[in-house]
């Protein structure tokens, strides 16, 4: 295996199932690289899990409002039509199905949809934060990763050995190597570096991928 | 009817020790600052109060607010989604140590257990952690095919909370995203004391802006210009 996405390149590709007008969660660190990517023409409107819709990029170093921060709390600027809620609304958001896509980062992912990605195992102190609700009401819930670990584990799993959290929850998953969708409890190959044959994507994934009779070629421009 | 408290220390009045105070603010924002910090002078003065459970969606940061709260030693045990912040010193330390306890609630379930206290709701059903660690023990249900975990209410003896504006009656506004759990908790609370920037006469809040209706208000003290956790942070300041 000679090349791969960048993780910049992972949420470009991302950005460009998101359709203008749409309701957009994204998880705290690498997934909120999302919005930067945003295809000319459209505009998603995004939601922080701390009472905020239709919020836009970081201010000015020095210009901060520490009133107005996402969920990981970093300062943020508002957009023409932002509103804000309390915290019991932020989430009826979430689990009542108004949002149309959450992306989230991942360690693993299964076959079968669940998710781990609060918990590498019971040592320090434990945190989950908003992930085990988000995970669960929005239309489409999609990952975006690497497609192995540092040390070159699958991360797309037939079982996940981390702790879940959620169960069947996710239905697409961006990687450094290929787009998956998770249907029916299998990983369906959609699309895949040009570079790279089935075979090689499958001795690098942890369960079994279905391959359709078209699989798209996965191109992302230098960003 | 006037629910104005001339000092900080009026305002925290008859909070004792072993009782669960819920503390709002979503990080640094919305956090009341001054309260939390008085009643810390309070701790430090009489030794009380201690033993105290404390709900907040977070454990603390730096030297400063809920932190130095866990840090002199005031908290037994905190419900909180996310114990970890730039500066987590204070909790990890006591935690690791097994000095302070921890319920770790997802963030969507922490709001709606407040929301569902104030709201006289013992029990509900969400999706969030069925077949997760975090439902071990919990009652579960099948609703129209699908699964989902039963939570319970969460209720306080007393909530501190931070708003913009407040009038006598106890009315309230936020300013920005500080609103966050503040409202929830305002209902949560069986004594809900409130710091507000300014305070104003009834009449001066449209009806139309107010986002917490004073009946869920007990006590309000003013106090212009609040600091910011996270302005206090990056000056370095500590109140321990």
């Amino acid at each position: 295996m000679t090349d791969k996405l960048s993780n910049a390149q992972i949420a470009w590709r991302a950005a460009q199932d998101i359709s203008d007008g749409a309701y957009v969660n994204l998880g705290i660190g690498f997934p909120e690289m999302v919005a930067k990517f945003q295809p000319p023409g459209r505009q998603a409107i995004f939601h922080t899990e701390n009472g905020v819709l239709n919020f836009g990029q970081s201010p000015p170093e020095g210009e901060e409002d520490w009133d107005l921060i996402n969920a990981g709390k970093k300062a943020i600027t508002l957009l023409p039509g932002a509103s804000f809620f309390d915290h019991a609304q932020s989430f009826g958001m979430v689990r009542g199905g108004h949002l149309d896509v959450a992306i989230l980062g991942a360690f693993e992912v299964a076959e079968t949809g669940d998710l781990a990605n609060w918990s590498t195992g019971p040592k320090g102190v434990p945190a989950v934060g908003g992930a085990m609700d988000l995970v669960h009401g929005a239309k489409r819930v999609a990952v975006i990763t690497d497609h192995v670990t540092k040390d070159g584990r699958p991360k797309l799993v037939k079982k996940c050995s981390l702790p879940l959290t959620g169960v069947a929850c996710v239905t697409r998953v961006y990687t450094s190597l290929a787009v998956v969708d998770i249907e029916n409890n299998r990983f369906v190959l959609r699309e895949k570096l040009p570079s790279m044959t089935v075979q090689q994507l499958q001795d690098v994934t942890g369960a079994e991928l279905v391959v359709p009779n078209t699989v798209g070629d996965l191109v992302a421009p230098e960003v | 009817m006037d629910k104005t408290v001339p000092t900080l220390a009026d305002a925290l009045a008859g909070i004792e020790d072993g009782m669960t105070v819920m503390i709002g603010g979503f990080g640094g924002s919305g956090a009341p600052i001054e309260l939390i910090h008085a009643l810390i002078d309070r701790y430090r003065d009489t030794g009380s109060p201690g033993n105290l459970t404390v709900v907040n969606n977070n454990a603390g940061n730096g030297r400063i607010g809920l932190a130095a709260m866990i840090d002199i030693g005031m908290v037994a045990k905190m419900i909180c989604s996310f114990p970890r912040s730039v500066d987590p010193r204070a909790f990890t330390d006591r935690y690791l140590a097994g000095k302070i306890g921890l319920e770790l609630v997802p963030q969507g379930t922490l709001a709606e257990r407040i929301r569902a206290g104030g709201a006289g709701i013992p029990a509900f059903y969400t999706p969030a952690t069925y077949g997760t660690d975090l439902a071990a023990g919990k009652p579960v249900g099948e609703f129209d095919g699908k699964m989902y975990v039963q939570e319970r209410w969460l209720r306080a003896d007393v909530s501190i909370i931070k708003a913009e504006l407040a009038d006598r009656l106890g009315n309230l506004t936020y300013r920005r995203a500080a609103r966050n759990f503040s409202p929830l908790m305002a209902a949560a609370g069986k004594i809900t004391i409130v710091q507000a920037t300014r305070i104003v006469e009834p009449g001066e809040i449209d009806p139309e802006q107010v986002i917490t209706p004073g009946i869920y208000v007990d006590r309000v003290v003013e106090v212009t210009a609040p600091a910011q956790e996270e302005a206090l942070m990056r000056a370095g300041v500590a109140h321990v």
